[in-house]
């Protein structure tokens, strides 16, 4: 007994000498206080560092790639390597030789064709009923998960979490052998009898809804838990003693307070649900059209860099403009809730 | 101001010198393996510095163990990866720095890739068993690919049908089972709809395929033509379940789907997967009577190639005789390689799914590449025909 207790003490103490090693390592590896020291010298530091190392990701990883799209999406293609024109063209020796290739026509090309918006407004309706689908079920999951006991909470998050430790595309691929045909639940219900003939499950649009509610559950849950968890339970007390009936409660106290919750979830679910890719490929009919299909012919089919740019240029305006104005319209009746 | 962070501390040198160690320990351990399972029998060859060779290819386009004996023999490491669409490597390749040393693209494509600079001067010094491949076939190639400087040719392939024997007969007794009435006759495919019809995603091959059908030249870009086309694809497009370029092999096999418009290895793998699973399904593949259209893969080497010894040598051991036969044997693609002849087996030599009688061969016609605007049209056209739209 004491010896295994002395084996399992040293293995501990060999743990943490190994963590604080590695530790070790790595703050002579990255040079924080050179790095530190640099921005101290422009005036940053403290809480001004903290806050400007988001912005400093979202600089290298979203502006400038977002920048690099945006130049291509007003070129033009040529048979080339990259396959097309460059911006700016030196003519000659001298400076004044430089020739600005801008057309701006890959822009006006999708208002030309039905094809782009017919495709955006579909994108837009199966993201829009898949999101409301995921917090039609999300909802309740997050309230029990919320409302159960602590030493739960933690076991039941941690199976919502779980799914994520699998490969998202081998988890799609696992829905095409349990809704084809030939698959696991056809075969389950042809042997209880239920249905005499399979079912056409797999290429059909309830298959795309499948795919992303089960994809994006997790990332409406998540939010929802978070903001339904630290809610006062004395509210609803109170609600019950002044004679409110609980499926009032529910909606005049529950819902608003958890409104944070179910705009954080429903983001997360329907700006990556509309650029889908992967899932209505998959498990979609031939017959959809996504605008992430219609990026990829424009892509890989038309090898139309410039107006596959132009496409995602679009898609990103569409997106986040709306967006841009509900935060906006919040934070103001924030402050007027404030004051 | 103080010095923060001291680049010539002990404790520093120290932390590099380990890690240097194990960066090496590691680098060493990873090139050991493939040193000791050649050192048996390695050939001496021309090889790179780095033993190491990525190839990408289409998928179900290669013997099992044509790597790994590969491998074995020249101790070089060989990363094996796949593609099912053309589409996919042009755009690959067009970006550069794809990492690749060999690719196989179609000729059509290939052709437009060399126009682009994308590929190395193929060295012929290096590629040995060049000999035994058939001139005719490289004269075709160097259709695409003037005097042969780029590209050599690994298989090629015919369109036609694959149908489920049984089903089909049973469904539509006096099935026209030799010409694409089958598929693009309105009349037969709505009897086909629910066993399920696949098309291949491949624009470019279906529609030449749609004008041999209406008796028009297969690779016209007369927009007129493309019009026409489209007019017979919609017909048919509420019958068809899929349009997807490597599922309808599984599908076939295992009885998911009754007719596919399909490449002729790609049906016969399919046969061959529901012989060898007993489960009763009868495939088989015809070329038209209409004719159809044949497409010769070709390899060729990136310009930005890390490796580009190593992939000439893999390139000449393909060409080997007894290689390129077992390769055939096993995907059921014709090689253009007369000297593996010898090495066919007699199931695969005399098959006419295979190597087509010299009536039907007649009849196949090469696809070419097309113009940029014209592609644009196609592609439009393609995706009304997807969405059915």
């Amino acid at each position: 007994m004491k010896l295994e207790q002395q084996v399992r003490a040293s293995r501990v103490a060999g743990f943490s000498a190994a963590v604080q090693f590695i530790l070790q390592v790595f703050h002579y590896i990255v040079p924080y206080h050179w790095v530190a020291s640099r921005l101290a010298r422009w005036g940053v530091k403290g809480q001004r560092l903290v806050v400007a190392l988001p912005y400093l990701w979202l600089l290298l990883f979203f502006f400038i790639p977002f920048l690099i799209v945006l130049k291509i999406s007003f070129s033009l293609t040529q048979l080339s390597m990259p396959p097309y024109q460059p911006l700016v063209q030196w003519t000659g020796e001298q400076l004044n030789q430089l020739r600005l290739n801008i057309n701006p026509g890959n822009f006006q090309y999708l208002w030309q064709d039905s094809l782009y918006l017919d495709a955006f407004l579909n994108s837009i309706k199966v993201a829009g009923i898949a999101t409301l689908i995921t917090l039609l079920i999300g909802y309740p999951m997050a309230y029990a998960i919320a409302r159960s006991s602590v030493q739960w909470r933690g076991v039941l998050m941690m199976m919502v979490i779980l799914p994520f430790w699998t490969s998202f595309l081998l988890r799609v691929y696992a829905w095409i052998g349990i809704l084809k045909n030939n698959g696991l639940l056809n075969n389950f219900l042809l042997w209880l009898g239920v249905i005499d003939e399979p079912m056409v499950m797999l290429q059909t649009n309830f298959a795309v809804y499948l795919g992303i509610v089960y994809s994006y559950l997790p990332f409406m849950i998540m939010p929802l838990y978070a903001t339904l968890e630290k809610m006062d339970l004395t509210l609803l007390e109170a609600a019950k003693d002044l004679g409110c009936r609980p499926l009032r409660a529910f909606l005049t106290i529950t819902v608003p307070l958890s409104m944070p919750g179910i705009v954080a979830g429903c983001m997360l679910v329907f700006i990556p649900a509309v650029g889908e890719f992967v899932i209505p490929s998959l498990l979609g009919p031939s017959d959809s059209l996504m605008i992430g299909k219609v990026l990829w012919t424009e892509f890989f089919n038309n090898r139309d860099w410039p107006v596959a740019s132009a496409v995602a240029i679009a898609l990103l305006l569409v997106l986040v403009v709306p967006m841009v104005c509900f935060q906006r319209a919040q934070a103001r009746t924030a402050e007027a809730g404030e004051a | 101001m103080t010095v923060f962070f001291r680049p010539h501390s002990l404790l520093v040198k120290l932390v590099w010198m380990t890690l240097a160690v194990l960066l090496s320990a590691c680098s060493k351990k990873e090139a050991a393996p493939a040193q000791s399972a050649a050192s048996a029998t390695v050939v001496t060859a021309v090889t790179d510095d780095e033993k190491v060779l990525n190839v990408y290819n289409w998928s179900d386009y290669i013997a099992d163990d044509t790597v790994k004996n590969f491998e074995a023999k020249y101790g070089v490491k060989v990363n094996y990866d796949v593609f099912d669409s053309n589409e996919l490597v042009e755009t690959k390749m067009l970006a550069g720095s794809s990492g690749y040393d060999i690719v196989v693209p179609s000729s059509q494509f290939m052709e437009r890739q060399v126009k682009a600079g994308v590929f190395a001067k193929l060295d012929k010094s290096l590629l040995t068993n060049i000999g035994n491949l058939d001139p005719a076939t490289l004269k075709q190639v160097a259709m695409y690919d003037p005097g042969n400087e780029h590209a050599i040719p690994y298989m090629w392939s015919t369109d036609g049908i694959g149908y489920n024997v049984d089903k089909v007969k049973k469904l539509i007794p006096d099935a026209p089972l030799d010409s694409w009435a089958l598929i693009f006759d309105p009349k037969y495919a709505a009897k086909l709809k629910d066993c399920g019809i696949s098309i291949l995603d491949a624009p470019s091959d279906i529609r030449s395929i749609v004008l041999i059908y209406l008796g028009k030249d297969p690779n016209s870009q007369n927009p007129e033509d493309l019009k026409l086309a489209e007019a017979q694809l919609m017909k048919i497009r509420p019958y068809v379940r899929k349009i997807n370029s490597s599922q309808y092999i599984e599908d076939l096999a295992n009885g998911d789907l009754c007719v596919a418009l399909g490449y002729n290895g790609d049906v016969l793998q399919a046969r061959d997967r529901a012989f060898e699973a007993k489960n009763g399904i009868n495939i088989a593949y015809v070329i038209p009577k209409e004719g159809s259209i044949v497409t010769i893969d070709t390899m060729v080497i990136p310009a930005d190639a890390k490796h580009p010894k190593n992939a000439h040598l893999f390139m000449n051991y393909l060409m080997e005789p007894e290689v390129a036969a077992a390769n055939s044997n096993k995907v059921n693609y014709a090689n253009g390689n007369t000297a593996s002849e010898a090495f066919l087996n007699e199931s695969v030599k005399n098959d006419p799914a295979v190597y087509p009688t010299a009536e039907i061969k007649a009849k196949l016609t090469p696809e070419l590449s097309v113009a940029d605007d014209y592609n644009r049209l196609l592609t439009r056209t393609w995706t009304r025909f997807q969405t059915g739209k």
